[in-house]
């Protein structure tokens, strides 16, 4: 059938897309290779940028505390932030399994996803603070004064921490609610057929629930692989980088970058680094909706 | 036989009590945002969870509702943000629809890999397009505007709406489709009248989440609002400042308000809104 339906049904989404992302994505990537007078200079701004401290600094790393430069300081975001999240979401979904009442405890703790990042900034600057932080309680409860007594977002040493501690507070409730979905999809039958041979709970949940968990183990670690890479909100409003550059992150120093130093060819080397970062998750997600 | 049912009736208990126990201490940090939101500063300046003297005010909620002390009135907030999110849901997911519907229903050159584009659109952070964005924001004179927010929103929304849509559709019987066809009926009607009708419970998933994406987003509006008659609820939030310490009492009342919306629709449209979540991740 030949029509012109596709076209006119296709145009209005085409061209606004054109227009504000794919536009702005190829004038990124050609500013990205430019010096400020206009002029091509190839990889020069990945360069700079790559071997500027606020970036990357092995100098510091591992054995100084932070700053590390920010594209250390996004792996340890993904080193620390992923499995904390990951199997904190998965034992929230698992104890609350079977559970009375259960939607309402899930809803408490899915609540961090609902509320705006800056709203999370503010609870971990919070939940940090010397004097009103729980956490700095807890501390103080325990007799760890050296912790307790510090207002964690202004420390070098801790404010990474406190970001990236507040932030699996925030993001936990993302994979309790996939990994209960997960959950609710596999048939009591697996487990009554284990129950007959003896199985414990303990072995049911190694060798029934944990293999059929792994597809949404993998939606899990790419969703908040590329969260981790984009985090902004978050730092912006807790520590704006701070101390120091100790708790910067690459799209924060992109966005500083570009509109406070006015460092804007340097700016758009960042954001096609971080780009180039999401890439292989992004194509994860794409050749599974090709195949579903 | 008893004994065994007593004892897992026990295990019950004692799982019932440790699920609500990590609930409970989970939402702690809201509980004390609460707190220091409704009483007065002197109270919790050594602790929010001191509760000896204990008195209630609601002058935080005044203050930063209109704007004392220094803080950006948040009623100016609310009231762009909410102009910009719901026209920031529509639009996109209106355009968005339509193109849905042609990569789930229609066969045209090179098809495939547009829509593979698109797909790939929906990871990119939003770093990429910022300093291009700003200058055609420029040029267009749409700097520190509605309509310039809400189209930067609904360019950076279409993408993930549209492979939500085209899955979903895919799934809707072709049948009733063809009959109108036969029937005599356009492209547009049958789009209109059979598969949006029948679309109604993804079109409910799509708005919760793209209305509360955008309630809760930052970056564009930091990127494109710059005036405090502009500013969004997100804005007058992150820039709250006070001039000796952090205004907490303000902060609380503020994120209180803030909140609120999105966390009603989530309580309004919790099916939808968990469908569409974990519909679009699992099945994307």
């Amino acid at each position: 059938m030949k029509s012109k339906t596709p076209i006119f049904f296709l145009a209005p989404a085409m061209a606004i897309i054109a227009l504000f992302v794919v536009y702005p994505i190829v004038d990124t990537v050609r500013l990205s290779f430019l010096s400020p007078d206009g002029k091509f200079i190839g990889l020069n701004n990945y360069v700079n940028v790559l071997t500027s401290n606020d970036v990357l600094n092995l100098k510091r790393f591992p054995f100084t505390h932070p700053p590390w430069g920010s594209l250390i300081h996004n792996a340890v975001w993904i080193a620390l932030h992923l499995p904390l999240s990951l199997l904190l979401g998965l034992l929230f979904a698992v104890v609350f399994r079977n559970v009375k009442g259960s939607s309402i405890a899930k809803s408490l703790i899915f609540l961090g996803m609902v509320t705006p990042m800056v709203v999370g900034g503010w609870m971990i600057r919070f939940m940090f603070d010397r004097d009103l932080g729980i956490v700095n309680l807890l501390f103080r409860l325990v007799g760890l004064s050296d912790l307790a007594n510090k207002t964690w977002t202004a420390w070098p040493q801790l404010s990474m921490l406190a970001t990236i501690l507040g932030a699996v507070w925030v993001w936990t409730g993302f994979s309790m609610i996939v990994y209960s979905a997960a959950l609710a999809t596999i048939p009591r039958e697996y487990y009554e057929a284990a129950d007959i041979d003896g199985a414990s709970g303990f072995q049911k949940f190694i060798h029934i629930t944990l293999p059929l968990l792994k597809p949404a183990t993998i939606v899990v670690i790419i969703m908040t692989i590329l969260e981790e890479l984009k985090i902004f909100d978050i730092v912006f409003v807790a520590t704006m980088g701070g101390p120091g550059g100790s708790s910067s992150v690459l799209a924060l120093q992109m966005y500083l970058m570009a509109f406070k130093y006015f460092e804007v060819n340097k700016a758009t080397a960042i954001a096609v680094l971080l780009a180039l970062l999401t890439l292989p998750p992004t194509i994860y997600v794409a050749r599974s909706v090709r195949r579903g | 036989m008893k004994f065994n049912i007593t004892r897992r009736s026990i295990l019950k208990i004692v799982l019932t009590a440790v699920a609500w126990a990590l609930a409970i201490l989970w939402t702690t940090p809201f509980i004390g945002l609460f707190m220091v939101a409704i009483r007065p500063m002197e109270e919790i300046m050594h602790g929010w969870w001191n509760v000896g003297h204990f008195s209630f005010t609601y002058r935080n909620f005044i203050t930063v509702w209109t704007g004392a002390e220094g803080s950006y009135p948040l009623h100016i907030g609310i009231r762009n943000s909410l102009i910009i999110a719901v026209f920031s849901s529509i639009i996109p997911l209106a355009i968005s629809a339509l193109a849905a519907y042609v990569f789930a229903r229609f066969d045209f050159p090179v098809k495939n890999l547009i829509f593979l584009s698109i797909v790939l659109l929906m990871g990119i952070p939003q770093q990429i397009i910022a300093v291009p964005l700003f200058r055609i924001m420029k040029d267009l004179r749409l700097l520190n505007t509605y309509l310039g927010l809400i189209l930067a929103h609904s360019a950076w929304g279409a993408p993930w709406i549209i492979l939500f849509l085209r899955n979903y559709f895919l799934t809707l019987p072709k049948e009733l489709e063809e009959a109108a066809r036969v029937d005599g009926a356009s492209d547009f009607q049958i789009f209109l009248k059979i598969v949006m009708p029948l679309s109604k419970p993804a079109l409910l998933s799509i708005l919760a989440l793209q209305f509360t994406w955008v309630w809760n987003d930052f970056f564009f509006a930091l990127l494109l609002m710059m005036t405090p008659d502009k500013y969004v609820a997100t804005q007058c939030l992150a820039f709250l400042k006070g001039k000796y310490h952090v205004p907490w009492g303000l902060l609380g009342a503020g994120s209180i308000i803030t909140m609120s919306l999105p966390i009603l629709l989530y309580f309004a449209l919790q099916k939808y809104y968990i469908r569409g979540m974990i519909g679009w991740v699992i099945r994307g």
